[in-house]
């Protein structure tokens, strides 16, 4: 790794990764009578890993100048892992805390094991873990693809990936020790945050960079959904988590909002971050391994630009929707559910673009796992979108809120949508990356995506059926006209859903599991291609030195 | 870049655009998009229209059909509260010998005490009322306060324990650990209770320890739990000789009571229940344990 940097860039990784672990030391003596200590000391010993990593480096010779002919994939090599490590980790955490609701006893009476504490770590690990390394990852790989032209330097992709994923620990380990500022998906606390602003704004600037350096006329679809991710969720993430920390010595801090404004920008960045984190930029791997999978050209240029500019405008508006019959006014709830339904058709011909695509190539999906996996995920986006649209209204949702149907959903698009685009683009883009003929194992692929498939299945039918089954049973008068359930009632008929959600997401978990093996044999124990493909950014040509 | 490229599958021209690979067909917009998307559009624009929507400084856009949330809110309050006020009244001013035997409101008391009993005590006593470990069941005829309905119901509004100006107010000392009584009487008056609900632990190897029990029994329990260990529900303290107990009977935690204390709690629920709602719950409670074979 440090053997591909510059000289230059050697003492600057090696000036950052001291100065994080000074930060991290400096936050662990100010704040040595909180638990902001245990996260300086995670700080500087990340830091230091990273010191010493750089420093075993240092002396080796320069790279060659004819690295500049090619594009930089190391740290995408390294992103891949990283998803796939989240991803176990994190699946195995939801499958905990999933058999948790059914047999409560499983916390084996320690704090940190309680659901409230174990949920956030589900989330973010498997949010921010596995689908913001598989994001970043591809989009690397993507960006210099589709602009053919190397990343400007090889620092600052290291730093975006490493910087991301101390983000990423910190988040998960300061939930385990009870640090959150009770938002949901932004539960990170303000070191945190800051650091993940430092973070987000040099990824902005490095994929600006690479677009700005590329040798094709135009900007193609993939980069617009990318750098509208990026740069929204920079947004989002900097309105949302704006807070006054209770000293600099404290974990703790409030945020600068309050009463339905906080309400309010919770959830239009919990929307937005649905739909620029876990929509936009999954679109924008499906508009690259999709078209390069199945061998086709885009079905439609108009359709991409008729949905991505609509998913980008209306999306923004639709948040209000989480907050129907609730103390916001009622002329914003308006809104949010209007803007989510005029939004249903051009999320759909996203769906519709890329099913169209396929024509030509069905015996392709038929054929192979791979790009079944896109294909069924493309499927559940539409599936979920829709339904996002559905739950959007006002009347469904007073069945639908608070109950288990929006897990369901959320399944819908975690699972069936987010994972297996993840899963179908890594094995696109494993075998390509290493330079091996194909996956170790196809029959491997096979497994996991029917144990994928099942799992999601069985998982979101089982949140539908409890879903509803709990909003008819809170809903339901006596002839006298009260309640005919209490709670503990409608606790009770979750139960045989309650196990069948675990097993769906067990299965789900075994996929993940098999895909890892897969992506590791296939880089240990598969032989090099053949094939002589030109991979690089411009062939034959002189390209511009990156520094 | 050949512009005048077309695809062999669907006969679409291709933009010219290529990367790495990837090329886009000119497909023009299919018309069922566009239908859909119209049709959306004037749904959402209809119901701007109808329904409260766009802010305008210090107000808002009221809609034609000038509906506002908090309103619909009151008046869904209003219908459900007429729609209860019949059994309701009759409820709260008959007396429980007037309800008990009239089935028609008994009837009314099971299916709304279940809902009431499941949101408000099952947490505690269990959705059966069987208790748990430190909660009394409710099924049996041991009763702290009082079984009656009137005092089931005066115990549910003042609680136990509790900030109520007319609380019941109970607690058990800590013999052993504020001195009261030295680890060898805590011993033997634990013992001593053992025995009355264990008659067969009255064997002669430690009739002698039981009998010191008792002396110690009736100079430092028999107040509160009477000379015959039988309780007394005017102060809440518990009968010793049957088979219920609260915290556990066997002789381990029954020394543990003795040495530690015991000051147990429950809510008042006088503002969060109504008078109706709290006549209702006794009745249910007391459902509860005439059902019982």
């Amino acid at each position: 790794m440090v053997s591909t940097l510059t000289t230059n860039e050697r003492l600057f990784a090696l000036i950052i990764s001291a100065l994080v672990s000074i930060c991290g030391l400096a936050l662990a003596a100010v704040g040595r009578q909180d638990l902001l200590a245990a996260q300086g000391f995670i700080i500087m010993v990340f830091g230091l890993a990273c010191v010493f990593a750089v420093a075993q480096g240092f002396y080796e010779p320069e790279p060659s100048k004819e690295r500049l002919s090619s594009y930089y994939d190391d740290p995408i090599k390294v992103g891949i892992a990283l998803a796939m490590a989240w991803a176990v980790f994190a699946m195995f955490i939801g499958v905990w805390i999933a058999t948790l609701l059914a047999y409560p006893e499983l916390t084996f009476d320690q704090g940190w094991a309680s659901f409230g504490r174990l949920r956030p770590v589900h989330t973010t690990g498997v949010i921010f873990g596995f689908g913001g390394n598989a994001l970043i990852a591809t989009s690397f790989h993507v960006v210099q693809r589709t602009s053919r032209a190397r990343m400007p330097d090889q620092l600052s992709p290291w730093f975006v990936l490493a910087g991301y994923n101390l983000f990423c620990l910190l988040a998960i380990t300061g939930y385990l020790m009870g640090i959150t500022q009770s938002k949901e998906y932004a539960e990170a606390e303000w070191y945190a945050d800051i650091w993940l602003v430092i973070v987000w704004v040099t990824y902005f600037i490095l994929y600006i960079r690479t677009i700005a350096r590329r040798k094709e006329p135009h900007i193609y679809v993939a980069n617009w959904y990318f750098m509208a991710f990026i740069l929204v969720v920079a947004i989002l993430h900097i309105v949302n988590n704006l807070a006054i920390p209770v000293s600099l010595g404290h974990a703790k801090s409030y945020t600068v909002w309050s009463g339905v404004q906080d309400a309010m920008v919770q959830w239009w960045y919990g929307h937005n971050a649905v739909a620029f984190f876990l929509t936009a930029g999954f679109l924008g791997m499906l508009y690259y391994y999709l078209p390069v999978r199945a061998q086709r050209p885009i079905f439609s240029y108009r359709l991409s630009i008729l949905s991505f500019w609509g998913i980008t405008f209306f999306y923004m508006w639709a948040g209000s929707h989480h907050l129907h019959y609730t103390a916001l006014p009622q002329w914003v709830q308006t809104l949010g559910m209007t803007f989510s339904v005029m939004l249903l058709v051009p999320s759909w011909a996203s769906a519709g673009n890329a099913l169209l695509t396929l024509n030509g190539a069905w015996h392709r999906v038929r054929d192979d796992a791979t790009l079944r996996f896109i294909m069924v995920a493309v499927v559940f986006y539409g599936l979920t979108t829709f339904e996002g649209s559905f739950l959007a209204i006002r009347p469904v949702n007073s069945l639908s809120h608070y109950t288990d149907w929006t897990v369901g959903h959320v399944h819908a698009g975690a699972l069936g949508w987010v994972a297996l685009i993840i899963f179908g683009s890594f094995y696109t883009l494993v075998p390509s990356l290493w330079k091996r003929e194909h996956m170790y194992s196809a029959l491997l692929v096979e497994v996991h995506f029917w144990l994928a498939l099942v799992g999601t299945l069985v998982y979101v039918f089982a949140m539908w059926n409890s879903g509803i089954v709990q909003g008819l049973m809170w809903r339901t008068y006596t002839e006298e006209g009260t309640l005919a359930y209490s709670f503990v009632d409608s606790l009770v008929a979750m139960y045989p859903y309650y196990i069948a959600r675990a097993f769906g997401g067990l299965l789900f978990l075994l996929g993940a599991i098999v895909g890892s093996y897969n992506i590791w044999m296939t880089i240990r124990a598969t032989p090099l291609t053949s094939r002589r493909e030109i991979d690089v950014p411009q062939s034959g040509a002189v390209v511009v030195p990156g520094e | 870049m050949e512009v005048e490229e077309r695809d062999p599958v669907s006969g679409h021209r291709t933009t010219g655009h290529e990367w790495n690979g990837i090329k886009e067909l000119d497909t023009p917009v299919p018309r069922g998009v566009l239908i859909f998307l119209v049709i959306t559009h004037v749904f959402a624009v209809t119901w701007w229209f109808l329904m409260p929507t766009w802010p305008l400084g210090t107000t808002y856009t009221k809609g034609l059909l000038d509906v506002d949330q908090r309103a619909i809110v009151e008046q869904q309050l209003v219908d459900a509260a007429a729609e209860r006020a019949p059994w309701i009244d009759r409820i709260e001013r008959a007396s429980f010998e007037e309800i008990l035997p009239n089935e028609m409101l008994m009837s009314i008391v099971q299916s709304s005490g279940h809902q009431l009993f499941g949101d408000n005590c099952a947490a505690c006593h269990g959705v059966d009322g069987r208790g748990s470990a430190n909660y009394p069941d409710l099924t049996d005829d041991d009763w702290l306060w009082g079984g009656d309905v009137e005092t089931v119901a005066e115990t549910m509004r003042v609680g136990v324990n509790t900030e109520h100006p007319e609380s019941r107010v109970a607690q058990m000392p800590s013999f052993g650990r504020d001195g009261l009584l030295n680890r060898e009487q805590v011993n033997s008056v634990a013992a001593y209770v053992y025995s009355l609900s264990n008659p067969d632990y009255s064997t002669s190897e430690n009739i002698d320890e039981i009998e010191a029990g008792r002396e110690v029994f009736l100079t430092s329990c028999a107040a509160c739990h009477g000379a015959n260990a039988r309780g007394n529900q005017d102060v809440g303290a518990p009968n010793l000789t049957d088979a219920y107990w609260i915290y556990g009977g066997d002789l381990q935690t029954i020394v543990t009571t003795v040495h530690g204390g015991r000051h147990g709690h429950m809510p008042t629920w006088d503002e969060r229940l109504t008078n109706a709602e709290i006549k209702i719950l006794a009745l249910y409670v007391h459902s509860l344990r005439v059902e019982k074979p």
